[in-house]
């Protein structure tokens, strides 16, 4: 068994734009590798790299991949295929798409061996027993399209280590899979290695998944690792400002955290420029960080780990800072009718009932979490509110007002009063409408505001969402996803709501951008807006959520005060999702 | 707080600050084939209003060969193919775009309210849109013409007719996926004005399609027009018409190809004006959808 070093691994594009950028890093026999990294930081780059492939437009451009004598990289076309999946092996994403739904188990996983029928036939029994599956006849017979999303993730894992591979590349494969099968997942990956001593590569946005699953961690940030180091101490006590920032963002499932964002956005990929990668959005930022391009280099405190920065030995190496956000008080007394009154809601599509007799209330300048995996109803839930699906039973009352199940039939005000923002940034706004036209809509059709007017009003709302002023000339398509969700909610908050209806609203941004976003609710909270936040993430339900409500199959199973519910669980159910919920580790005090 | 900025454009990838449709105009195939519709329209244009010779007058022996200054020669009366080719397009010309630009408008007005409304709405106009396309279009513009007789006004309209059906079923399933869209639900919920929805936020996420259907469409308003005249429905002689001109002079094919390969020539490269911006559109669509 051999392990695996890399040797200042490179991808451009055809530019010179590097999108990894000479990254060296060794996994041993039996060992876990996390390499942490937002969008864009180039992780999946070079986890495809690693096994010789880059996308069609980028090339490999230098270094080496060694696993024992070989260097992946120079190996004839040939002799590469036949290294991928025999000495390193890839887990994707999303095993639907990496596996044929047409073709057997068995057949898939035959593909990957050579040798005699009996022997490839144990191995997969082994393999699948190793992974947690059935190994019999009847299940060997059914074709992907007929497992689960956890089960297929298996067969994946299972089609990668069957041919006994020394290196296993894992990219984001647990993301799309609720808590508990994602709890199953990484344990079996952890065991997997240490079992048959291979050397693992995880790759994911997910801080408090790289923490549970990996010994040895990397942070990746503009195609540069910024900082290695065992687990433990790199999460508990960062060293890189970078990381420092990264996991002030992360929310905690156990504690109301305050959230930090990151401020600016990535850099592009773009030819190697002098000075740290990281300067621009740094708040420890010298003028020599500008100038000078640091190194990845040892800590003086810690020679173990390795820090990109040029400061890492005057910056002292603090616990990773936590603020905890107040306590919202909210005044149930004083408003005795609830701006948002559910009750008795049932909802489905054709013929199959999705919502049994829900009851929800939302009180003024409260922020009431809908929180459930997917399939839950609570996506569907929210749309009965806001009008955009049509309710089968039950009532709906805004302000005490009935509303009707379509929002079409609803008066005026009331389909002002609730607004709703959608879970993906990318559709939520016309992309053929400059944001300022997009945010101006509302205003022009039932404010009838004259230009001058709804020009300074679209500014005010972007200055409320903390977008610049001259994000009102541009085009969706030329503003990150967090920019588009501020100019989403900035859209609604045109309209003057009562209740602002947020759906996943973060669960397709960057934690650092997610941060933001949060903080900017807990602003609009703190100004009297109340609010129903869906989602399927119990540490932004702490962060920002005053009461919770758990729903499973459609019913509230569970509901209170998010104090109550997140630290004494009542029903079983919610105790057994809160135990899967991965957080980041704290240093023992 | 932190105020998000936005990304300065970096010095190489220059500010391109133009609106998301016009990125069409960049692809090479549809520059040439707008190039070459305009060269058209230009020769039309210009044979309109001036030509070597009278393009009705005899002033040679039936299909003389070219030479004697008649560049392309003389027709089955001794008339001479530059002028009649020069003379002959203005027809054409006109008609074609028109019947064109009349059966989008027309088409896509059908799609995208076929599409919004949904329900009865969709089914009643696609039923329509159905019957319309079960008819061969030059057989019902033949029927018309036939009976109400050749006036240009009708068979532009009859060809746009014919056309529309082709172009609503497209535009409407370009439309379907809008018509879910985030943006255009939250307009509807919150009860923006539907003619604001349908004209500021569905249509201009149409232009893409629109434009590989304008070429499309094109091409195939030209060919119909051209065959219509073949057969004699259109433009009457003395006039000059390509289509005509095409019947007028087959008999002399050996004798003085021009004749009939110079008006040929042109509906051809007319037509393939239209089909590069069909397919250059159809490309441009293509990678920018896989970019998404």
């Amino acid at each position: 068994m051999a392990g695996i070093q890399v040797q200042d691994l490179r991808v451009t594009l055809a530019d010179g734009s590097r999108l990894v950028d000479d990254v060296s890093l060794s996994v041993e026999p039996g060992r876990v590798l996390g390499v942490v990294g937002e969008s864009g930081s180039g992780k999946s780059t070079l986890s495809l790299a690693l096994l010789g492939y880059a996308r069609p437009g980028a090339a490999i451009t230098g270094g080496s991949v060694r696993i024992g004598d070989d260097d992946i990289l120079s190996l004839p076309p040939r002799a590469l295929r036949q290294a991928r999946g025999s000495r390193i092996a890839y887990v994707p994403q999303d095993p639907a798409m990496a596996l044929n739904p047409v073709l057997s188990i068995r057949t898939q996983l035959e593909e990957m061996l050579t040798g005699g029928k009996q022997a490839r036939r144990d191995r997969i029994r082994e393999v699948l027993a190793a992974v947690d599956l059935p190994g019999d006849d009847a299940f060997l017979a059914r074709s992907a399209g007929h497992l689960s999303g956890g089960q297929k993730q298996r067969v994946g894992i299972a089609m990668a280590i069957v041919a006994r591979p020394d290196v296993l590349v894992l990219d984001e494969p647990t993301t799309g899979l609720d808590v508990t099968t994602q709890a199953k997942v990484l344990e079996l990956v952890a065991q997997l290695c240490r079992a048959d001593q291979m050397a693992a590569i995880y790759i994911s946005h997910d801080v408090a998944v790289i923490a549970d699953v990996a010994d040895d961690v990397a942070v990746m940030y503009a195609g540069q690792l910024v900082e290695t180091g065992a687990a433990g101490p790199t999460v508990t006590d960062p060293a890189h400002p970078y990381t420092r920032a990264l996991l002030a963002s992360v929310p905690d499932s156990r504690v109301r955290l305050q959230l930090q964002a990151i401020p600016g956005r990535a850099p592009q990929p773009a030819p190697p420029w002098d000075g740290c990668r990281f300067a621009d959005r740094c708040a420890l930022a010298t003028d020599s960080c500008r100038r000078a391009t640091p190194a990845l280099t040892a800590l003086a405190a810690d020679p173990a780990r390795q820090v990109r920065c040029v400061r890492r030995d005057e910056l002292d190496v603090v616990p990773r800072a936590r603020v905890i956000a107040p306590e919202h008080p909210i005044d149930e007394a004083a408003a005795s009718i609830p701006v948002l009154d559910v009750s008795a809601l049932t909802a489905g599509y054709g013929g199959r009932q999705v919502l049994f007799d829900v009851d929800v209330r939302v009180h003024a300048g409260e922020c009431v979490a809908i929180v459930g995996e997917s399939g839950s109803g609570k996506s569907t839930l929210s749309q009965c509110v806001a009008g955009l699906q049509e309710r089968t039973g039950g009532s709906v009352r805004l302000d005490g007002e009935e509303l009707a199940p379509a929002a079409q039939r609803r008066p005026r005000a009331a389909r002002h009063g609730v607004q709703y923002v959608f879970q993906n940034p990318y559709a939520s706004l016309n992309p053929r409408a400059t944001v300022g036209e997009g945010i101006g809509v509302p205003l022009r059709s039932f404010a009838h505001l004259g230009g001058k007017v709804r020009r300074k009003r679209v500014i005010e709302l972007l200055d409320r969402v903390e977008l610049p002023a001259q994000a009102a000339e541009r085009y969706p398509s030329e503003l990150s996803g967090g920019q588009r969700q501020r100019a989403a909610i900035a859209r609604a908050l045109a309209c003057d709501p009562r209740l602002l209806i947020c759906d996943e609203v973060t669960s397709a941004l960057d934690v650092s951008v997610q941060a933001a976003v949060v903080e900017l609710l807990r602003g609009l909270l703190d100004d009297g807006l109340s609010m129903l936040f869906v989602t399927h993430n119990f540490a932004v339900v702490r962060s920002l959520a005053d009461t919770v409500a758990v729903l499973n199959r459609g019913e509230v199973v569970e509901h209170g005060s998010v104090r109550r519910v997140l630290d004494a669980p009542a029903h079983e159910y919610t105790e057994r999702l809160l135990a899967d919920v991965l957080d980041v580790p704290v240093a023992a005090a | 707080m932190t105020a998000l900025e936005l990304p300065v454009p970096a010095a190489a990838a220059a500010p391109r600050r133009r609106r998301p449709g016009l990125r069409m105009l960049r692809s090479g195939q549809v520059r040439w084939g707008i190039a070459l519709i305009v060269l058209m329209l230009a020769l039309a244009l210009i044979g309109r209003f001036t030509t070597p010779y009278d393009p009705t007058r005899t002033i040679a022996a039936p299909f003389a060969r070219p030479g004697d200054g008649l560049l392309l020669g003389a027709d089955y009366l001794g008339r001479d193919v530059l002028s009649r080719v020069m003379a002959g397009g203005i027809n054409l010309a006109w008609m074609a775009p028109s019947a064109a630009i009349a059966s989008l408008v027309l088409g896509a007005a059908v799609g995208i309210v076929s599409a919004y409304f949904g329900g009865a709405t969709d089914a009643v106009l696609m039923r329509l849109m159905d019957v319309l396309l079960a008819f061969p279009a030059l057989l019902f513009t033949l029927l018309f013409v036939s009976v109400i007789g050749p006036s240009p006004w009708l068979l532009v309209t009859l060809v746009t007719i014919g056309l529309m059906p082709g172009v609503a079923r497209v535009i409407r399933g370009a439309a379907l996926p809008l018509v879910q869209r985030e943006f255009v639900r939250w307009s509807r919920a919150v009860g923006v004005p539907t003619g604001y929805i349908l004209t500021r936020e569905i249509l201009p996420n149409l232009v893409s399609p629109l434009m590989v259907e304008f070429g499309m469409r094109l091409m195939w308003s030209v060919g119909t027009l051209a065959s219509i005249s073949f057969i004699g429905y259109g433009i009457q002689p003395p006039e000059s018409d390509w289509g005509l001109m095409v019947s007028e002079n087959r008999n002399g094919l050996a004798a003085q190809p021009w004749a009939v390969v110079a008006p040929v020539i042109c509906i051809v490269l007319f037509t393939i004006g239209g089909n590069l911006i069909a397919e250059g559109a159809a490309r441009v669509v293509a990678r920018t959808e896989g970019v998404k």
